[in-house]
């Protein structure tokens, strides 16, 4: 009851008329700030904030104008991931696996209402879920030390492997040459910079923007000019716009599924929404009877990713409002504005500013119901911006993605580099080399690398420190079966009929 | 708060004559905080005759900003660029592509975020002096972790405070850096690491929370608003390291553009409206403006430079 009574103080909070167009015009701006590829969800809130300032927005409306950005820019990301094959941001990149088949097939509305559909269910039980148990979850990010994290990190690398059916091999080069471009930057544990070559805008490391508008966006330019316009990616058709029923009873558990999976990554700081739709692709890939048709327009494999970057954007929220550590690249932006508004995050946020905390949860949910409006209704306004013609699209596209990513940094080096990774993008193209586990690479493996050197600095030099507490042994023996039982079983699971689902 | 956010917002009206604070970072960071409030400060009170336009220039640490400043506008009178720790502490380990803290002038710094170290609430440290015995008798049964890397002002100012204690083999002190000071804290109230390297604001949540216990601060007095923490000093370590929050500006100004700058930095520090942004933000008094905050800089970038050739970040 107590929760209730906070509530309806948070609605008394947001459901002022300012804090309502704040919420809808900040979803608004999200979903497109999501859909445009080279504008992701951190740098859509980082441009936003002087704007904030010079609103003169007090607090919880600034808050609820940048998390409405965010969860908008969620939604978003999925629309150019599912018709044109590029990611609209870095949580969105394992929509496209599923999502350009099913507009391939014609099925372009429909994947963008089940996956709208699926980001509703993720980021609304997210919501309730940051509202019951902030406080509470708060202390699962205690109990993640280093050697924690680090197997988790290696449950994602170990069922990585399974992403591509096609070529395995392939696909793990893909991983290597991502883990490669990972090392790039000042080395966290020793202060050495490494593979910079004495340039100082590779101190900072690659920025996986960057390199996902250069893998996706850029090398989609050069395929386009040269088949001439045939071809391409751009410019699937998109039909009437149907609800998709069936499809969307029949992924009820797997937004379910994905929704858990997603919001528990989302907890943990530092691993965040890309690891969390990622896990929830795999995981459900791995439940499924018809693993064969995943990466090949499977709506289960447009939900899971979906449900699961929405709820791991909620999730992120709990160690940025309980802990003040930020748990995704748009939680360390939205911090950064709660610390210039003289809001200190941390385990008395709560007590101490309740109307902040709770309207912000009454904004989340309001956002919620807004943006499912309009990314399944009028979901028509956003495909309209990307569904121009071809040779209208294409330098559009590159035009934002320029300047979307010139934004970041300011410097044309960023510029000459995203080119450098359209170059590589367009390489592996023709060699039929997956680019997305180029991306996981560059987005985990930093991570990984400081976890396991953190546990080994800490351990001094002890291995058996990784597998010291129950919740690494737990995540080392699913990697090991997400590594090996899948070599094992494929056969066996291989039965006639099995792929109808 | 209202104010502030519009104070804030006033800094981005812009001029084309007005004069320039470059913050070599995104929105919402230290230094952009410095070149705002500062800037904004120093319109406010006369100081300046026109309101100083913020530019955030981010990348390599802050390097991008500096090689900016020393190839390309080394002789612009209207210009200053947010510093900080960092800036001297990047400088004295060759971290701008060998550009040196000599290359621009230090203009001077007039707040600072007090150095801490924290363990947590329930750890057998009782003191500053419990700690670095239990360092000095067995350095592996302490890791220390910060929200900075290896060589990063945390970990120096961990090895400045056991130079201090007498210990000089510092490559055996155990160090993990995090990406940022609540992640350290996290892990050190967790029980995974025995103690927290950081500046007191990023542990005053914490602190109220009673999940921590500050062993000391690294200031000459005690913190106004922190009075029951007492300083390294008290307890025998003789040492002050703060974060300190100032400006510098290009090399090659006039003395009296010099001068002028100086002065209005001076006429920020002394006024009420700084003193309420300081403690809104939780930084300490901190005053060293001109010439005697370059000579500290100097004694900061050269201590720094010998810590870090000792423990192999620079050759």
């Amino acid at each position: 009851m107590e929760l209730l009574a906070h509530l309806a103080q948070g609605f008394a909070v947001a459901l002022t008329p300012t804090t309502l167009l704040l919420a809808v015009g900040g979803c608004f701006i999200g979903t497109i700030v999501g859909a445009l590829p080279g504008l992701g969800p951190s740098n859509g809130v980082a441009i936003l904030i002087p704007l904030a300032f010079s609103l003169g927005l007090d607090a919880t409306e600034a808050l609820v104008l940048m998390t409405s950005v965010y969860y908008g820019a969620m939604y978003g990301g999925r629309i150019s991931s599912i018709l044109l094959n590029i990611p609209g941001d870095e949580p969105a990149l394992m929509t496209t696996l599923d999502g350009y088949p099913m507009a391939r097939q014609g099925r372009a509305g429909d994947a963008l209402v089940l996956s709208g559909v699926a980001s509703f269910v993720g980021a609304l039980l997210a919501t309730v879920g940051l509202m019951l148990l902030a406080p509470l979850l708060a202390r699962v990010a205690y109990l993640f030390g280093p050697p924690e994290y680090f197997a988790l990190y290696m449950l994602a690398f170990c069922t990585l492997g399974g992403l591509a059916s096609r070529n395995q091999a392939k696909s793990a080069l893909a991983a290597a040459i991502g883990l490669g471009i990972a090392m790039i930057g000042l080395d966290n544990q020793t202060g050495i910079p490494r593979l910079t070559f004495g340039e100082m805008h590779l101190m900072d490391g690659v920025d996986f923007l960057v390199a996902i508008v250069g893998l996706f966006a850029v090398a989609e330019v050069f395929i386009y000019m040269e088949n001439h316009g045939r071809e391409t990616a751009l410019g699937v058709a998109l039909g009437r716009i149907t609800v998709p029923v069936k499809d969307i009873v029949r992924c009820s558990w797997t937004m379910l599924r994905a929704t858990g999976i997603g919001f528990f990554a989302g907890v943990l700081p530092g691993a965040g929404a890309s690891l969390g739709s990622f896990l929830a692709y795999m995981a459900e890939k791995s439940a499924a009877r018809d693993k064969e048709s995943f990466g090949k327009g499977n709506p289960r494999g447009v939900a899971a990713p979906e449900a699961g970057n929405n709820a791991a954007a909620g999730g992120a929220l709990v160690p940025m409002l309980t802990l003040g550590v930020p748990g995704s690249g748009t939680t360390a932006v939205l911090l950064a504005l709660l610390l210039t508004l003289n809001i200190t995050p941390g385990p008395l946020l709560f007590e101490e500013r309740p109307e902040v905390v709770w309207g912000l949860m009454a904004a989340l949910l309001i956002a919620n119901f807004v943006l499912l409006v309009m990314n399944v209704p009028m979901v028509r306004l956003f495909v309209k911006i990307l569904s121009v013609p071809p040779w209208l699209l294409l330098p559009g596209i590159t035009m934002v993605s320029f300047s979307g990513i010139y934004s970041l940094s300011g410097s044309s080096f960023d510029l000459i580099l995203m080119i450098a990774f359209g170059l590589l993008g367009y390489a592996l193209r023709k060699l039929d080399v997956p680019t997305v586990p180029i991306i996981l690479g560059i987005l985990l493996g930093n991570n990984m690398e400081d976890s396991l050197r953190r546990a080994m600095v800490i351990s001094d030099g002890d291995w058996t420190y990784l597998f010291s507490s129950g919740i690494s042994i737990g995540l080392w023996a699913a990697a090991v079966a997400g590594f090996i039982a899948p070599m094992f079983l494929r056969n066996l699971l291989k039965r006639p009929g099995a792929g109808s689902g | 708060m209202r104010t502030l956010g519009a104070a804030l917002g006033m800094g981005l009206a812009t001029s084309a004559m007005a004069a320039e604070c470059i913050a070599p970072a995104n929105p919402g960071g230290g230094w952009d905080f410095t070149c705002r409030t500062i800037g904004k400060i120093m319109h406010d009170i006369g100081a300046v005759d026109a309101p100083i336009q913020v530019t955030n220039m981010a990348g390599g640490g802050g390097g991008l900003a500096f090689n900016h400043v020393v190839n390309e506008r080394n002789d612009d009178p209207d210009l200053v660029v947010a510093a900080s720790s960092a800036t001297a502490t990047r400088l004295a380990q060759n971290a701008y592509g060998g550009m040196t803290a000599d290359q621009v002038s230090f203009l001077g710094a007039i707040g600072a975020d007090p150095g801490v170290i924290v363990v947590a609430k329930d750890s057998p440290y009782k003191g500053l002096k419990d700690l670095i015995d239990a360092v000095i008798a067995d350095p592996k049964s302490v890791t220390f972790a910060g929200g900075s890397a290896v060589g990063g002002f945390d970990h120096l100012k961990v090895l400045m405070a056991l130079g201090r204690a007498g210990f000089n083999d510092i490559t055996a002190v155990k160090y993990i850096g995090l990406d940022g000071g609540a992640d350290a804290i996290t892990q050190t109230i967790g029980g995974h690491t025995q103690a927290m390297t950081g500046d007191i604001s990023e542990v005053v949540g914490f602190l109220s929370a009673g999940e921590v216990r500050v062993l000391a601060v690294m200031t000459d007095e005690r913190i106004p608003g922190f009075e029951d923490i007492p300083t390294a000093r008290e307890q025998g370590i003789d040492l002050v390291a703060v974060n300190w929050r100032g400006l510098y500006v290009p090399k090659g100004i006039s003395e009296a553009d010099y001068g002028k700058w100086s002065k209005a930095l001076a006429a920020v520090g002394d006024s009420a409206e700084w003193a309420a942004a300081m403690k809104a933000n939780g930084l300490a008094p901190f005053n060293k403006v001109g010439k005697d905050f370059q000579d500290y800089v100097n004694k900061v970038v050269g201590e720094v430079r010998e810590l870090s050739r000792q423990i192999g970040v620079i050759k």
